[in-house]
């Protein structure tokens, strides 16, 4: 029983890191840069899913009007990633694009260094006093021999599952995705075919931090407390569950953060639960010793331009 | 550090050629004489001097945080500025400069380590003074110092090699933990460690000893990083850098022996200031030996392009190998140094944060460059210091600056420039530049 329990909360975790992971691995597979700033537009999603949340159901309010909870989750949702999709094209536009032809590894700085200022600038915002996300759904609780399901948990592995889907069928089927997939096998070549760089790249940010901030929103929903440094321990595991999943592969992110959300949940049912971390990245580390590009990733020879 | 400062942005790219005129024949013997000036006017009469200019005290860190602080103090603190610092340095550095040239001309004619000691004690004597004026000037001198060698041992890495590496405060972590290990089990009665093992006295001199530990702890660290990152070429060492510092981290915090999360403290404190400036320079010196080697030509090789370097007989495995134990030698070696300094540690102060800044102060100042870490490191150490009075804009204003200079130099800001000891104290002609 108690490994179904688990079972559950790992498929929980993990749907928050495979959310988060896509982002990465959109990024890294086109633009060949380790976007650092992701933890931290997870965050800012988070933050900017509060503020929907709580401007829909003050109006609701107001308008003496009851929407039904999960129309205002849904659209919270909806708002929150149009808005953080543009947060996500303005540090492309501030941070990368100028940096295009930089040593790549200078962008990861800027990217680093805007991720810092995004939590800053939240704590001198909104101060440090953790916010509470308004509970928008109730929880209804459901007992399948013995194993406590909620309805929140069941509705976030499905809202992930259903994103990445989306995601993978949009890169296999649509032009924009057959752009990205052709940027991502050729960046110097691909764009002298007409394929507009900028754009493509502005895309793969809105459609990254769009899903973090979906990852945000859920998080918010499972544990009702923000603080501006929640991206940086989210962040930094999702961004190796990307590496681990293979270079642009939806599917393989979608699985390595799942996979990350197993070993943290199942770590402590044999080992005392101070060793998550450590085993973890221990696992982490032999996974890639075996199979350095990943899970579903094709070896490929960077060029590090520096 | 003030001189420093000067001697390269006059190398650098100071526009006004009048300017250039004026500094080209100064040597830098008479930049250090006029530093050594000023801190001695400090020194002596600095205190009453910032009384008569309204100021409480003299202002610590050039006035930074008197301008920030009190805005009605500014024109008093950049009196002093100019009267104190610029003013003597200047003067007496054009005045001296005929005859320092003369001087370092003299000592040409001898080995090159006498004229680099005489500048080292005219450095350390600098920083003596400069630093005695208060406690906290000494604690941010010390750390500097102690950046410096962060930076450089990074800069090696992810300059020199070209691969970008996560794991310094790993690496540091260890090289902390393994040097207080040392110190605490052998020469202090503690809790866990038991009673002193021998006797207090012989402490300072087995110093060293607990420092080359930890350095070379870190380095058996490192192996673990490099074995598997360096079978292929890519961005493979960043994840699995990237997972290594993690993993240090939650290893210390499960290993109750050394405090777990709570920590260490009450090492021995004998990271005083000459024994980590001479660790530094000592560090300084032998990685600029490292790099300007066979080795580090062949590192640079790698980096450019390995296939070409095979090619050319270059054992690219081995050399990446060995280039990155040096580096994280050096790190665990500055990390005992900082857990002597500091005189606690924890696992939680070696996480992503003191990546940030590690990375922050190698791309600042600038990649594959000895000048480059200097600079960076003293100015993003200062920089954080000076800014305090901002308190968290101070985290707006940092790392504003490094993307600006990330986009407008994006290799930093003294990037790809040799650190030549013997150029650098040679005697200068006006023809110069």
């Amino acid at each position: 029983m108690v490994f179904f329990q688990n079972l559950i909360n790992a498929l929980q975790w993990g749907s928050f890191y495979a959310l988060i992971a896509l982002g990465y691995s959109m990024v890294y597979s086109i633009l060949m840069l380790f976007n650092f700033a992701h933890g931290d537009i997870f965050m800012v999603g988070a933050y900017i899913g509060f503020g929907v949340a709580t401007a829909l159901v003050a109006l609701t309010a107001m308008g003496n009007f009851a929407l039904p909870g999960w129309l205002v989750l849904a659209l919270t949702i909806l708002i929150s990633m149009f808005l953080t999709s543009f947060v996500g094209m303005f540090v492309e536009r501030v941070g990368y694009r100028p940096l295009r032809d930089a040593p790549r590894a200078s962008a990861a700085i800027t990217g680093l260094m805007i991720g810092i200022i995004l939590e800053t600038g939240n704590l001198i915002l909104l101060g440090a006093q953790r916010i509470s996300f308004p509970s928008l759904i109730e929880t209804s609780t459901y007992q399948l021999g013995g194993v406590v399901v909620t309805n929140k948990k069941i509705m976030i592995v499905l809202v992930s599952i259903a994103l990445s889907f989306a995601l993978h069928q949009f890169i296999r089927r649509t032009r924009w995705g057959m752009a990205m997939r052709a940027m991502a096998f050729d960046y110097a070549v691909v764009p002298l075919m007409g394929v507009p760089l900028n754009r493509i790249a502005a895309l793969t940010f809105a459609i990254g931090s769009g899903l973090a901030a979906v990852a945000g929103i859920l998080f918010g929903v499972a544990y009702p407390v923000l603080d501006p440094y929640m991206g940086i321990l989210v962040g930094w595991k999702a961004f190796v569950a990307a590496i681990l999943g293979g270079r642009g592969s939806v599917v393989g992110a979608t699985l390595a953060g799942f996979l990350l959300g197993f070993i943290e949940m199942f770590v402590p049912m044999v080992f005392p639960s101070t060793f998550r971390d450590l085993i973890a990245y221990s696992i982490i580390l032999l996974i890639l010793v075996f199979r350095p590009h990943g899970f579903f990733g094709e070896p490929y020879s960077a060029r590090l331009r520096l | 550090m003030e001189s420093t400062g000067d001697e390269l942005s006059i190398n650098g790219k100071l526009k006004s050629s009048r300017v250039r005129e004026f500094v080209a024949p100064i040597p830098l013997l008479s930049w250090l004489l006029g530093a050594l000036v000023a801190v001695a006017l400090e020194h002596y009469i600095g205190t009453s001097f910032a009384q008569t200019l309204g100021l409480r005290k003299a202002p610590m860190l050039f006035g930074f945080d008197i301008m920030l602080k009190q805005p009605t103090l500014i024109h008093s603190a950049l009196t002093y500025l100019v009267l104190i610092y610029f003013l003597p340095i200047i003067v007496v550095a054009r005045l001296s400069a005929a005859g320092m040239n003369g001087l370092a001309a003299i000592l040409i004619d001898y080995p090159l380590m006498l004229t680099v000691l005489i500048h080292l004690g005219m450095l350390y004597a600098i920083l003596h003074w400069w630093s005695n004026m208060s406690l906290y000037r000494a604690d941010v001198l010390r750390f500097t110092l102690i950046a410096v060698l962060l930076t450089l041992s990074l800069n090696l890495i992810n300059g020199y090699m070209g691969e970008f590496s996560c794991s310094h405060p790993g690496f540091m972590a260890l090289g902390a933990y393994a040097s207080s290990v040392f110190t605490l089990g052998l020469f202090a009665d503690d809790r866990v460690f038991g009673p002193a093992l021998l006797p207090q006295w012989l402490g300072p001199y087995l110093f060293p000893v607990a420092l080359v530990l930890g350095g070379v702890v870190a380095a058996v660290g490192a192996l673990a990083v490099a074995i598997p990152s360096f079978r292929t070429r890519g961005d493979y060492l960043a994840i699995i850098s990237l997972a290594f510092m993690f993993i240090v981290k939650s290893l210390i915090e499960n290993l109750e022996f050394v405090g777990g999360p709570r920590g260490l403290g009450d090492q021995p404190g004998w990271a005083n200031r000459p024994v980590v400036f001479v660790t530094v320079v000592l560090g300084i010196w032998i990685i600029n030996n490292f790099v300007r080697s066979t080795l580090g030509k062949a590192l640079n090789a790698v980096r450019d392009n390995e296939m070409a370097a095979d090619a050319m007989t270059v054992d690219t495995r081995q050399t990446k190998i060995t280039a990155f134990l040096f580096g994280a030698f050096w790190a665990g070696v500055a990390g005992g140094l900082y857990a002597h300094a500091l005189r606690y540690i924890n696992p939680g102060s070696f996480g992503i944060q003191m990546l940030a800044e590690g990375l922050a102060m190698v791309y600042f100042g600038g990649l594959n460059s000895v000048y480059g870490s200097i600079v960076g490191a003293c100015s993003i150490s200062l920089l954080g210091e000076m800014l305090r009075p901002l308190e968290l804009f101070k985290w707006i204003i940092i790392p504003l600056l490094l993307i600006l200079v990330m986009i407008f130099r994006p290799t930093g800001l003294i990037a790809f420039r040799e650190f030549d000891v013997k150029k650098l104290v040679r005697p200068k002609q006006a023809s110069d530049r």
